[in-house]
């Protein structure tokens, strides 16, 4: 009774945190859809962006698609191992996507400082404006991510039974992929 | 007689709160209990209040007696005008309006309407209220920096908010637009919070279409919210970095648009106004039905169209950029779906007024309160009409034909609505009745000092006053309706102090009015099944159980005059028998 | 009563402007008049008696929600007659733009009106252009043109008795156009936001006759010789 209580305790807790952030989800979409929304008609009205966008580096910003697709694959095994009861996969799954998480941001962080270098900040133009902004933006959504992993990481640790809040943690980490999968072509890819 | 209710054991993390044992720290301050964070909401809306009141009393004073020293102010230098009306407009929309409407309506009302224990995510709603309290504590820090507060007015238009040079306020703004960040945060979690709650912790019976109209509302509100919000979230990203780093997404030398700006804020401005309208119109609903005695006309009609509303709301942000220069031929659009939006608005208000017809009427204070909404509200949306008419919107745009629709539609649902909600809860929410004489009178003078005050300032618009003029004697044409600003000023005062009764009835009922019954209004919904105030868990050992739907007044064929929801009908039909 | 405090229009589109305020203005105090009477009735006629309940009326029943939808589509049918004529209100004043008699160019800058006028040769952009801060001379029943322009911020070209009001905003140029029916002095207020000087920003119109007009015109371009004048 007790078991069954907990359980059904736990899987009410799981539905809340699930409806919670698809609803977050949906806000954030909106963030980015205006952020984005706005880059797409600005780029659309003014000339000479391509030539700025020709700067980036696509070569740098597709292994970090890869970076962040593999993060989102091992996020999802790390969900699949709490389901299977294994909680020392739990751990080597989470831990490997905190890694790919932070490696994206170390890719970021020499990228922004190689375009620093070479004097593209965010005011020189608006280009660049909105590369450091969309990107930063982003950038900001994959630490709080990573973050919220790193808790659930040290939760696993201690073998607290919190396993259901990796797959809400999950979708808002499908979620940031998903994000930089819009974000990639629009400003790498096109020119 | 016995209720068959469902047995639901106060959850362990609940359990121990008994009143007091957990020290005064975490009873009254960092508190999870939604009924307290309410009370924290409507505090800090309530001392916003103040201060917002504050701005539009030297405002008008101003405004009546240019260039005078304003007495408990001094003189106002014209950039200290545009902070003013700026400050007012933002801190009475976000700090009151929302706080109390939202905040405080949503987190008392909610568990306690649809019989659960508090909300889904307790210590998020804790962090969700002191989070607008640094929020609210950033805005008045800004009034005392080099320069002063925000000057670019609530709207916050680009590029003059865009580079400090143009208004010659730097701090202000940044201020004003990092406030801003932290409500939007504030908000968002306790919208996703609200959501959640409803979806998933209604007691059992509790279907979606029994729920109480105002849950209907605020659920809505939540939803209009949470999708509005992003697009001004990331213009606020955007001007931060224009006015930090010198990045020119808003200011046209660098390559930027002002009126991306218009765009994304009003985006998010005006289904920001419904977000605020839907309580008030809900608490309005709840008050009707209970002292007509009568459930709601059309019960479902009003929730599609609350949806319906809640859908328009989305498209019809540019008709705030009539005359903005946006391409003219996408005003037409904009204009019929503004005019459209009045036809599931105008739904409600029958609605509510045929609710009235064959009722059983009581004017308690609360029923004035109501009745006072529908009609300023009706008479604020009528004059919305005028300004979504395009070619009529060109003559009344940013005049005081503007501000007198806004602060009719704004304060009926504020005031009118917002205090419907207070007296109608306020034994519920503190346990004790307030005082009826003196809340007839509150309402009384507001009445008539609201419409005293606001009325004559669409004269004042049509004369073609503009907005966020600090002297109105500087232009010769405004010479004729000096008297009515005059008179508005003096009016306006009158409506402030028509709030003391409210004041002196809210202090003293607190802590010596009449100790409050659980149900004192005979009201059907679940919280008046709580005792007054309810306890921590808001229910003893059982959440009730739901038999029918919340307005079940003069039901046929029983002798009550009314039924609960949480009453069986086993029990019922043993009454009948008898 | 209260269109009384519109000023004097002397537009040749303000009319239509103007009627269709009317319109509104009749239609929603009819609307005010018809809900608060009945709502206003309902409360006395139905105030609490001892013994007598209310009526169990939800709404439900289409015959009732009648009393709802009828309403409702009655309102819809109005808004969409204001919205036709508004229509066409809309085009004349914003879309169909006139030709010129008269073209001028005004700039808002922080905190005066900049009109530059062409000059005798009709021509910006050539030496008798001429700069004239916070003055606008126009000739009676001439049609204006006006592109409107800002050096800073937003400002708002607001001519109340032209029923003429249109943002001037940085980085674009934005049409406007009147034709004055009557002479006079009128002011120019700016009615967006534009920073502490805001509250004062104001220029004057004047509508001349075709003769003062003349006389002006020979006033600020001393050189011309009367057929460049453009009429």
């Amino acid at each position: 009774m007790t078991r069954m209580a907990a359980v059904s305790e736990q899987s009410s807790l799981a539905l809340r945190g699930k409806i919670a952030i698809w609803w977050l989800i949906a806000s954030e979409v909106m963030i980015f859809g205006g952020a984005v929304g706005s880059y797409i008609l600005a780029r659309a009205a003014g000339p000479g962006w391509s030539a700025e966008a020709a700067h980036l580096s696509t070569s740098l910003a597709t292994i970090n698609t890869f970076v962040l697709l593999t993060s989102s694959m091992t996020m999802a095994m790390a969900f699949a191992s709490y389901q299977k009861g294994d909680q020392r996969e739990v751990r080597r799954f989470l831990l490997l996507t905190i890694l790919l998480g932070l490696a994206f941001l170390g890719i970021k962080a020499y990228e922004y400082t190689s375009h620093i270098m070479e004097g593209d900040v965010p005011w020189s133009g608006s280009f660049w404006s909105f590369y450091y902004a969309l990107t930063g933006l982003h950038a900001l959504h994959v630490i709080a991510g990573a973050i919220v992993n790193f808790i659930l990481f040290l939760a696993a640790g201690r073998g607290l039974s919190t396993g259901y809040r990796i797959e809400i943690a999950g979708l808002y980490w499908h979620f940031v992929d998903i994000v930089w999968i819009f974000l990639f072509p629009l400003l790498y890819l096109s020119y | 007689m016995t209720n068959p209710q469902s047995v639901d054991p106060i959850p362990a993390s609940v359990a121990h709160i008994a009143h007091g044992e957990l020290g005064f720290w975490r009873t009254y301050v960092f508190t999870t209990d939604h009924k307290t964070i309410a009370k924290q909401y409507l505090s800090l809306g309530l001392f916003m209040a103040f201060v917002g009141g504050y701005l539009a009393y030297v405002m008008r004073w101003q405004l009546a007696f240019p260039d005078t020293s304003i007495p408990g102010f001094g003189f106002v230098g014209p950039e200290t005008y545009n902070a003013l009306v700026t400050n007012h407009g933002t801190i009475m929309v976000f700090f009151v309006a929302m706080p109390i409407l939202l905040g405080a309506f949503g987190n008392f009302l909610i568990p306690l309407m649809i019989g659960a224990r508090d909300m889904a995510f307790p210590r998020l709603n804790m962090l969700s209220f002191w989070i607008l309290a640094v929020s609210a504590l950033l805005i008045l820090t800004s009034f005392f920096v080099p320069a002063g507060g925000a000057s670019a007015g609530w709207t916050g238009y680009a590029p003059l908010s865009a580079r400090a040079e143009y208004t010659g306020v730097n701090w202000g703004i940044n201020l004003w637009l990092l406030a801003h960040a932290l409500e939007f945060a504030s908000f968002l979690m306790g919208g996703v919070n609200f959501l959640t709650t409803a979806i998933t912790m209604r007691a059992p019976g509790m279907t979606f279409f029994r729920l109480p109209l105002v849950i209907w509302q605020l659920l809505t509100a939540s939803v209009i919210f949470l999708l509005s919000v992003g697009p001004l979230i990331s213009a606020a990203v955007m001007l931060l970095m224009d006015r930090l780093l010198g990045t020119s997404f808003f200011v046209p030398e660098g390559g930027g648009d002002p009126m991306l700006w218009e765009h994304l804020f009003w985006f998010f401005g005006h289904p920001e106004v419904y977000v605020i309208l839907l309580p008030g119109l809900g608490a309005v609903l709840e008050v009707l039905a209970v002292f007509s005695r009568k459930p709601i006309f059309g019960y479902r009609w009003i929730i599609y169209s609350t949806l319906t509303t809640g859908f328009l709301s989305m498209i019809v942000w540019a008709h705030h950029m009539f005359v903005s220069g946006m391409d003219p031929r996408l005003v037409m659009p904009f204009s019929i779906s503004t005019i459209l939006i009045s036809v599931p608005i105008a739904l409600i208000m029958f609605s509510m007024i045929l609710t009235l017809w064959k009722g059983s009427i009581r004017l308690t204070t609360p029923m004035l309160w109501a009745l006072g909404f529908i009609a300023m509200f009706i008479l604020g949306g009528l004059t919305g009409i005028v300004l979504g008419s395009a070619p009529v919107n060109i003559q009344v745009h940013g005049t005081h034909f503007v501000v007198a629709h806004f602060h009719y539609v704004l304060l009926s649902v504020v005031i009118f609505g917002g205090f419907t909600g207070l007296y109608f809860w306020f034994p519920k929410m503190f346990g004790r009745m307030m005082n009826e004489p003196l809340g007839r009178l509150h309402f009384l003078l507001t009445l008539i000092f609201f419409n005293l005050t606001f009325f004559p300032m669409h004269a004042v618009g049509l004369a073609g006053m503009p907005r966020r003029i600090a002297n109105p004697l500087q232009y010769e044409f405004l010479a004729a309706v000096q008297p009515l600003n005059v008179q508005i000023t003096i009016m306006a005062m009158g409506l402030i102090v028509a709030q003391l009764p409210f004041l002196i009835n809210f202090a003293w009922s607190i802590v010596a009015g009449r100790k409050a019954e659980p149900n004192p209004w005979e009201a059907a919904t679940l919280e008046w099944t709580a005792p007054s105030p309810p306890p921590h868990g808001n229910w003893g050992e059982a959440i009730p159980t739901v038999y029918r739907g919340p307005y079940e007044y003069s039901p046929p064929g029983v002798r009550e005059d009314y039924l609960p929801q949480d009453r069986a009908l086993a029990a019922r039909s043993a009454q009948e028998k008898r | 009563m209260y269109l009384n405090w519109l000023p004097e229009n002397i537009s040749t589109h303000g009319g239509e402007i103007d009627s269709l305020l009317r319109l509104i203005y009749y239609i929603t105090l009819a609307w005010f008049i018809v809900t608060m009477g009945a709502m206003l009735g309902f409360v006395l006629l139905f105030r609490r008696r001892d013994g007598q309940r209310a009526a169990y009326i939800t709404g439900e029943k289409l015959s009732q929600a009648a009393w709802l939808l009828i309403p409702a589509a009655l309102v819809l049918v109005l808004d969409l007659w204001i919205d036709f004529r508004g229509g066409d209100a809309w085009a004349k004043a914003k879309l169909h733009v006139p030709p010129s008699e008269l073209q001028v160019q005004v700039t808002g800058k922080q905190f005066n009106w900049e009109i530059l006028y062409p000059g005798p040769d009709g021509q910006f952009g050539t030496v008798d252009d001429l700069q004239i801060d916070n003055e606008l001379h126009v000739v009676v029943n001439k049609v204006v043109g006006i592109t409107l322009k800002s050096k800073d911020v937003i400002h708002s070209l607001f001519l109340p008795n032209l029923r003429l009001q249109q943002n001037a905003v940085p980085g674009r140029k934005f049409p406007a156009w009147f034709q004055a029916t009557k002479t006079g002095v009128f002011e120019i207020p700016c009615a967006e936001l534009c920073g502490f000087g805001h509250s004062g920003m104001v220029g004057h119109l004047t509508v001349h006759t075709a003769e003062e007009y003349d006389k002006w015109v020979k006033e600020q371009w001393p050189s011309a010789t009367g057929d460049e004048i453009p009429r």
